[in-house]
């Protein structure tokens, strides 16, 4: 491969890195914080991307709009429309716990992606939207570098808001709720309330995850939105990465996608008669990989920790 | 302070509270005993919150709480401390009394985006009393570890430690002596001792060791199959033959006596 197109195929991987490390980031607030067990992230990551495709595109009688807004608005758009779908949601299984959430989860998930396949007149069904354009268009910034580093500022954003967030007094209750609900509740607070609110941001990071998405790679269709892609490979990035440590899940992003793509790269090199069954063996290699993981560092590479305490003068 | 009135609760078929009622004095330590499956535990949850009895009513300070939720009573005054231990294992034990303290502006998300200033000087102050609690309780050489490595015991001091990090009216302590030694035992009763005579906490707990019971415990009330059978000061309560009976199953005695 020549030097340039390495380049190119870096800062593409990177870029895709990155889109996972917020959607990752966006997992750790529900389950790495607070123990909620959403296997339900594809559906948020959906309707961020197609909340800012509709709003940022051109007008097209194929589906509702597009209002041809600037990329900004589409973005806020996204994270705001993931955050309501999460409220929404949030409410109605706010009684479930562990595994019962998770079906409730997966099954809305799912629920969502039919909706966007079979709701021709808003997002144009399967045969989906294209055209979405990167920001700063006409500007040197408009290249896949420029957007690369967009991407990356954001993952820096919602690292640091989480980072704060983890720290605080609010932060601190979360994992209290994960760790025992009854005692949380003994100390006056309610759980109801605060598991809300872990829900809703967690969904709004995935939501512009989706909107970060949309505008990386043009072209949106339901079928980008299954299970594998949307949910599971971003469970297997927090896993493995380190529950509850926002830069675990930044760097199980990366480590993860890295495997990913080389096992791609791989099985493009198998003659075709092998290569379907090639595509079904790198889902299993993950799964290999997780079990690994799990087995020889259960709380993956980059262990939660708990933060340093605010107050630095201790009598010790 | 806390008065249970006329409390029944079944599950299903089985009636596990039979119309109880007794008052809890402002400033006394009172005891709960009976023989297990007496409805104490049952009783208490109705108390704390965790469900509502299915008649009668329970009055804190002239007021109706009952069925209010757990959270709700904490800020009126009203704790609550676990059978098991209830620690918050992946968090050290500073963590775990930082947790407690009511109106902390850091709880809300925005503040703590905005005004981090404001809450890194209220958690300041927060820590400060964590740093009495663990002082009081004589557990400051494990306060940055993380609770889930302490003892048994230790875990119990810690609960404790929570209900001292509010500004508790009445406490309830869900057998704070349960599978603890014999010195962390004394350390838990004269833990209890002082925060009754020095902040005026009032107490309600449930126990099996009738020595610390007759040690702290004035009145005692005791259950026997959902029923309160007897109250009264604990020299009494020894002499009184339905409780032997319900201990020890018809007509047996001597495990109430002085050796219990």
């Amino acid at each position: 491969m020549e030097l340039a197109s390495l380049f190119a195929y870096l800062v593409s991987f990177l870029t895709f890195a990155g889109i996972y490390a917020v959607l990752a980031m966006g997992l750790n607030t529900q389950w790495g914080f607070t123990g909620q067990f959403n296997i339900g992230i594809a559906g948020f990551f959906a309707v961020g991307a197609y909340t800012s495709a509709i709003l940022t595109t051109p007008e097209s009688p194929a589906y509702l709009g597009g209002l041809g807004m600037p990329f900004a608005v589409g973005l806020v758009g996204a994270t705001l429309a993931s955050a309501l779908i999460g409220l929404v949601i949030g409410r109605i299984t706010a009684k479930l716990r562990t595994d019962y959430l998770a079906i409730a989860t997966i099954g809305i998930a799912e629920m969502i992606r039919l909706f966007i396949k079979n709701e021709d007149w808003l997002t144009n069904g399967v045969r989906g939207i294209a055209g979405i354009e990167r920001p700063f268009a006409g500007t040197p910034l408009d290249t896949p570098f420029g957007y690369l580093l967009v991407v990356v500022a954001f993952v820096v954003l919602v690292y640091f808001l989480l980072e704060r967030a983890y720290a605080s007094p609010w932060g601190r209750v979360l994992r209290a709720i994960r760790e025992n609900e009854p005692a949380t509740a003994a100390a006056g607070k309610s759980i109801a309330r605060f598991r809300l609110q872990a829900f809703v941001l967690g969904a709004a990071i995935m939501g512009l995850g989706g909107g970060l998405y949309a505008h990386f790679f043009g072209f949106l269709s339901p079928e980008a939105f299954m299970p594998l892609y949307g949910t599971f490979l971003v469970w297997v990035m927090l896993i493995a990465g380190g529950s509850g440590n926002n830069r675990g899940a930044i760097l199980g992003a990366v480590v993860v996608w890295g495997v990913w793509t080389l096992t791609e790269l791989t099985t493009d090199l198998l003659p075709t008669e092998y290569a379907t069954q090639a595509a079904a063996l790198r889902v299993l290699l993950i799964g290999v990989l997780l079990q690994v993981i799990l087995v020889t560092r259960p709380q993956g590479i980059l262990p939660e920790k708990p933060p340093k305490l605010m107050a630095t003068k201790h009598k010790d | 302070m806390i008065r249970i009135e006329n409390v029944s609760k079944s599950f299903g078929g089985l009636q596990a509270v039979k119309d109880v009622s007794f008052e809890v004095a402002q400033g006394s330590i009172t005891g709960l005993i009976g023989p297990n499956g007496a409805g104490k535990s049952t009783l208490f949850n109705i108390v704390a919150g965790l469900f509502p009895p299915t008649s009668g009513r329970i009055v804190l300070d002239g007021q109706d709480i009952t069925g209010l939720p757990t959270h709700e009573l904490f800020h009126r005054g009203l704790v609550r401390t676990f059978q098991i231990p209830h620690e918050f294992s992946q968090m050290t034990v500073r963590e775990n009394l930082m947790v407690v303290p009511p109106d902390q502006s850091g709880e809300n998300l925005f503040n703590s985006w905005l005004r981090w200033g404001q809450v890194r000087k209220e958690d300041a102050r927060v820590l400060e009393r964590v740093d009495e609690v663990l002082d009081f309780l004589e557990i400051s050489h494990v306060a940055d570890e993380l609770a889930g490595n302490l003892s048994g015991g230790q875990k119990k001091l810690l609960d404790l430690g929570r209900t001292m990090m509010t500004d508790a009216k009445m406490v309830l302590l869900d057998e704070p002596g349960a599978g603890v030694n014999r010195t962390l035992l004394g350390k838990i009763r004269e833990a209890i001792r002082r925060l009754n005579t020095e902040r005026g906490y009032t107490f309600c707990l449930i126990e099996h060791d009738m020595d610390l019971i007759s040690q702290l415990c004035d009145p005692v009330h005791v259950m026997a199959n959902g029923e309160l059978i007897a109250s009264g000061p604990m020299e009494e309560i020894r002499q009184n033959a339905e409780v032997r009976e319900a201990y020890l199953g018809g007509g047996a005695s001597g495990q109430m006596g002085e050796d219990a």
